[in-house]
């Protein structure tokens, strides 16, 4: 013992920040013991079904709704001219210019449908089987038009129009111009200064975020007063938003998201299924359900991504970055939904990622067109940047002929240079790139697989081997309040925490950050178990309703535990200064002789006085005792908000075989090393990066929502939107360094989409890497057996795939649209 | 995803299940594990007035040994056949193919004879009996009837099972001599259904093909022989050069489809690569 520990070491508790805490939510989510918002089943409970377009656009010239209306069980049928007074329209959050075009986003379609899937009708039915027959009795008279489906296309000069009321197909056109905005010198001069210049055009797919619980929602009305359970990221925002849209009155309107399974920013958003299912309850005075059949969700949810990018990158051949030029035609699809414009935005400032490029401009036209519309999606805009930057980073290296990590070096910030602005204007709080990638590469046993890499070109193996990197960074902790502000943003980037102190010294920890399958009640808990001293076993975590969770900004952005978190903590530290003025008149002592560790408070230099927190929570319910001039109560809350984002970096590496006879794609080995700050539970963080990498090189390899020449979303079912399974994807090599986050008490920096921005380009990379020596500079993703082969056997980057679905399953793509089986669409033949 | 309303009726034997058809209306399904057929029904492509499901018809599971062939009972899951000693001593390729197929969950409900029912041409087994030469045994009213798998997958979807059929088992003949087996199948997924796969039953004799027997997946509506190839390797010297040759022709004579996985030209391709690796290897090179 040494002389400055004044306390016995046993009596500390183990620090829970850092240990690797199975999930204590896990169980009842896994089982499905729990209530998911399709378990909820009310008295008199009506349920809703919706007739959906199946024609991607087309003016609606009749609708007749009779013989719906007349069959078994049906209640009532609405079509989008009953609804059409009190709909209004979709909201949309985040106007990123001042004159960006939106069109109005009806939730039933009344004159005009601008996507397959688009709702045209709903039945009302006492069971779900008696709204689903009854779909197909609407019968709907569409006057076709042309679609519009390709961005570039749209584009042009006298290109058909999304919607005839428009003057053209771009909503709005958003410019960074980091000289004009001074954090940078003139991106013109930049390039035409340039000894080299390279120029790409990358295609960012369309993505479906495929989460694994459909949307659902209930809606009971208590006289002027409605709950809402619903499947959805952000209750907070949703009943906003709602009682906006709606007329009805925002107290008047409770939200509930019950466990919810997953989003990946695929429930956040205002849904047109939440709309008609108040309006609908309202009308009717009787409980509702709806929810949506996976063909409705891949078919209807927002997708994500979906950017052309014209990517410039201007260097000097050194090697050093002289200037980047970013032009992007991002799709909104059909209508503009709650951040659909934001999130291309949102990337803007990502692209000039780690580099220290003096100069930068970047321009984005969001196009619509007859698909459903885009929105957020895990990384939301940050993984499009990162992919064309990593990329274009590469393919300087080639023009350069240098090494692609050497280059990266060259013109990444250095460790010492933390906190450092970047040309985009954000100001990067720490890190160490070097570090991280020197741990990554030995994670992945980096110089042996070059030595198999030469092996096999010398050889021509008809395997060859590629390795690929993507040194990232991103930013998180969605945000402080202002910048949101500056950024035209709707809302605040706030969260609010309270804790209340039960009588027998249990905790409720309320938080505002909605979980969606993160495990906050985990982290919470290991947060205040140290923060109050008290078991980890005695918190327990309440969340998603806004008649509980009073105040709150919801889960996306990895915001959790940088901002929710951080709130926790903050109002823990008010219980304890609240309890220490309890304790000081229990215990008859000064505050400031009063020390609390371990949960207790104790008097320094009189051993045996203390009294625990807990007990402190019983007194002060009791009331029987305490000082005059406060309030019997420790309870508190928090609102906290950061005043800058937090910027996780990483290495990730790939190594990829690709089979150039068949065009297969394999990866070999992956390793990463991530800075994510301060890491609160090394369990959960693990998991984050893990799923995050599933989907990051599924991008890459696997999902793409394909539409047709008609508007048809060919990837209707699983079988043809190729979602991988653990099956699919190999062992991860994971790693930390930790430079805690200076923004936040914690010294997090956020987790959850870090996996997903950074893996898609290293991916890809690699794959180039291997058979780059036979020609191919670039390879559309997904990285399909078919497009790789034809990159390498007939040139280009393997273009666009056939878009039938796949005959396997009888040729089923999705629920038809119109829900009715002809003979053409049965199993066919004589059985 | 909720079916339209149809009539329901679980037989316990084949008689009574052929009854049960012929009473079941004018559009009959008969329901094996359902892998195929629930889907098709959720999603309302498929609304049949009565389903028949045979689940509950116990002399319809197993395989026994039945002289110079094997006897696979329509209703046998993947699972149990995949596991099934008489199978994998005598037609380890069906096992082979079989552990292709779809995920755990499936293979514990979907059944042989129901695959080969569904006859979807990207479905695994077709081609594998394709290649065994296995005979189908058919149940109607009127009696049972042979058909061989030559003439057992008529079209896309459709089989020479009439109306009122059952499909009873299947029966495949032991092989006598020094055969290899390979089953070749290229996905994208782990659980996926083949782009393209490639089913060889090899007969070697000192240092020779004697017969090559090539089943091919999903290279038309139905399972095709790769005939060409066939011809090319009988009485060849079992060498890499001469099999990779022999392979140029494996799609000859197929009408592939064009769809997301694949463009016609790109499986015509495919199927040589692959016909190539599954002869080698049945070949034991
Ligand atoms: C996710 C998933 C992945 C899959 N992947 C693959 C794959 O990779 N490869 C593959 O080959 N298959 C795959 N399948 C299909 C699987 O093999 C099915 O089990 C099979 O196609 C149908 O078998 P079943 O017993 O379920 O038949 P069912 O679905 O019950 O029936 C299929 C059809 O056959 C008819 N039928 C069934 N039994 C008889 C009978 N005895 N007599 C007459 N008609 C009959 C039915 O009327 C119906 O039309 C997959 C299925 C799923 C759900």
């Amino acid at each position: 013992m040494t002389a400055v520990e004044d306390r016995p070491g046993t009596d500390a508790p183990e620090r829970e920040v850092g240990k690797a805490r199975r999930r204590k939510e896990d169980a009842r989510l896994i089982t499905g013991r729990t209530t998911w918002t399709d378990n909820m089943v009310l008295p008199g409970m009506l349920h809703l079904a919706v007739v959906r377009s199946p024609v991607s656009h087309a003016k609606i010239t009749a609708i007749d709704v009779s013989a719906a209306q007349q069959a078994p069980g049906v209640v009532a049928v609405y079509t989008g001219r009953d609804l059409a007074d009190e709909q209004g329209s979709i909201p949309c959050a985040w106007p990123v210019t001042p004159d960006m075009v939106n069109p109005g986003h009806p939730s039933i379609a009344v004159d005009e449908v601008n996507h397959v899937g688009e709702a045209v009708a709903v039945i009302v039915a006492r069971s779900k089987a008696a709204a689903a027959d009854a779909i197909e009795l609407v019968d709907v008279d569409y006057d076709v038009l042309p679609p519009v489906l390709d961005m570039e296309e749209a584009v042009a000069e006298g290109a058909q129009l999304t919607h005839d009321h428009l003057e053209s197909n771009t909503s709005y056109h958003f410019v960074f111009d980091a000289g004009e905005a001074g954090t940078g010198t003139d991106t013109e001069q930049a390039f035409a200064d340039a000894e080299v210049v390279v120029s790409r055009r990358f295609v960012n797919q369309r993505l479906i975020p495929a989460f694994m619980e459909p949307r659902s929602v209930v809606v009971q009305p208590q006289g002027d007063n409605y709950t809402m359970w619903s499947a959805t990221q952000v209750p907070h925002i949703l009943r906003v938003m709602l009682a906006s849209v709606t007329g009805v009155p925002e107290h008047k309107l409770r939200i509930i998201a019950p466990d919810v399974g997953g989003g990946f920013g695929g429930k956040l958003q205002v849904n047109p299924e939440e709309v008609i299912a108040l309006l609908l309850a309202r009308r009717l005075g009787k409980p509702v359900k709806w929810t949506e059949t996976r063909s409705e969700s891949l078919m209807t949810a927002h997708h994500g991504r979906d950017q052309i990018q014209y990517i410039d990158v201007a260097a000097d051949r050194e090697g050093h970055v002289k200037g980047l030029r970013v032009r992007l035609l991002a799709d909104m699809g059909a209508y503009l939904r709650l951040i659909t414009p934001g999130v291309p935005a949102l990337g803007a400032f990502m692209f000039p990622a780690i580099y220290k490029f003096p100069a930068y401009r970047f321009e984005c036209d969001g196009v619509f067109t007859n698909k459903v519309p885009t929105d957020a999606y895990r990384g939301a805009g940050r993984p499009e940047a990162t992919f064309a930057i990593e990329r274009i980073m590469d393919e300087l290296a080639v023009e350069l002929g240098m090494d692609p990590l050497e280059l990266r070096r060259k013109n990444w910030i250095n460790a010492a240079e933390f906190p450092f602005t970047t040309v985009a204007g954000l100001e990067y709080d720490s890190g160490d790139y070097e570090t991280a990638t020197q741990q990554a590469l030995e994670l992945i046993g980096y110089d042996e697989l070059r030595a198999e890499q030469q092996r096999r070109r010398e050889s021509n193996d008809p395997v060859q081997l590629g390795i690929g990197f993507s040194t990232f960074t991103e930013m998180c902790g969605l945000a402080p309040s202002r910048v949101l502000g500056s950024l035209s943003f709707g809302a605040g980037g706030w969260e609010h925490a309270s804790i209340r102190m039960l009588p027998t010294g249990k905790v409720e920890v309320v938080t505002g950050s909605t979980p969606h399958g993160q495990g906050h009640e985990t982290a919470w808990s290991q947060l205040v178990a140290d923060e109050l001293g008290v078991p980890f076993e005695d918190v327990e975590v309440l969340h998603g309703d806004t008649a509980i969770s009073t105040r709150g900004l919801d889960t996306y952005g990895s915001r959790s535990l940088v901002v929710g978190g951080t709130a926790v903590v903050k109002a823990a530290e008010k219980v304890v200064a609240k309890a220490r003025k309890i304790a000081a008149h229990l215990l008859e002592a000064s505050e400031d002789d009063l020390e609390f560790s371990g949960g207790k408070f104790s008097v320094r230099g009189t051993p045996g006085a203390e009294l625990g927190i807990q007990e402190i929570a019983l007194a002060v319910f009791a009331a029987h005792n305490y000082p005059e001039d406060v309030e019997p109560s420790i309870d508190a809350d928090a609102t906290f908000d950061p005043v800058n984002f937090s910027f996780p970096h990483g290495t990730h590496i790939c190594a990829m075989e690709v089979d150039t006879e068949t065009g297969m794609v394999k990866i070999r080995k992956y390793a990463c090393v991530d800075d994510i700050g301060t890491i609160v539970n090394p369990l959960i963080v693990e998991g984050q990066v893990h799923g995050g990498l599933a989907q990051g090189i599924a991008q890459a390899l696997f999902e793409e929502a394909v539409y047709d020449a008609d508007g048809n979303l060919t990837t209707g079912s699983f079988v043809d939107y190729l979602v991988p399974s653990a099956a699919d994807l190999p062992h991860f090599d994971t790693g930390n360094t930790v430079h805690a986050a200076p923004g936040n008490p914690i010294g997090a920096k956020g987790v959850g989409e870090a996996g997903c921005i950074a893996s898609t380009p290293a991916v890809v990379n690699a794959a180039l890497d291997a058979v780059r020596h036979l020609g191919v500079s670039d390879i559309r993703m997904p990285l399909t057996p078919e497009r790789v082969w034809r990159a390498l056997h007939q040139g280009g980057d393997g273009g666009d795939r056939a878009t039938a679905g796949t005959n396997a399953y009888g040729g089923a793509q999705t629920e038809s649209t119109a829900g009715v089986s002809t003979p053409a669409s049965s199993l066919g033949g004589d059985r | 995803m909720i079916p339209a309303a149809f009539a329901y009726a679980r037989p316990s034997t084949v008689d009574e299940a052929l009854q049960a058809i012929a009473e079941g209306g004018d559009d009959v399904k008969i329901m094996a594990g359902g892998q195929s057929l629930i889907p098709v029904m959720r999603l309302r492509l498929a609304a049949p007035e009565t389903v028949v499901d045979l689940t509950r018809v116990a002399e319809l599971r197993g395989v026994r040994d039945d002289g110079d062939a094997i006897v696979i009972g329509a209703m046998t899951t993947h699972h149990d056949v995949m596991t099934d000693p008489l199978v994998l001593q005598h037609a380890p390729l069906i096992a082979e193919a079989t552990e292709t197929v779809a995920d755990r969950q499936v293979r514990a409900r979907g059944t042989f004879g129901g695959a080969l029912a569904h006859a979807d041409p990207a479905g695994d087994l077709p081609a594998v009996a394709l290649a065994l030469d296995a005979d189908f045994v058919i149940a109607g009213l009127g009696g049972r009837r042979t058909v061989p798998a030559s003439e057992f997958f008529v079209d896309y979807l459709t089989t020479a099972l009439e109306e009122g059929e059952l499909l009873v088992e299947i029966r495949v003949p032991k092989l006598a001599g020094e055969w290899g087996m390979r089953y070749e199948k290229f996905n994208r997924v782990a659980q996926a259904w083949s782009i393209v796969a490639v089913a060889a039953v090899v007969r070697r004799e000192d240092g020779h093909i004697a017969e090559a027997r090539i089943g091919l997946t999903n290279m038309g509506a139905t399972p095709l022989r790769a005939s060409a190839v066939e011809a090319a390797l009988a009485g060849a010297q079992a060498s890499p050069e001469t099999i990779a040759e022999a392979a140029r022709s494996a799609a000859e004579g197929t009408a592939p489809s064009s769809d997301l996985n694949a463009q016609a030209d790109y499986r015509e391709h495919l199927v040589q690569v692959l016909t190539r690796r599954a002869v080698t290897a049945a070949a034991g090179l």
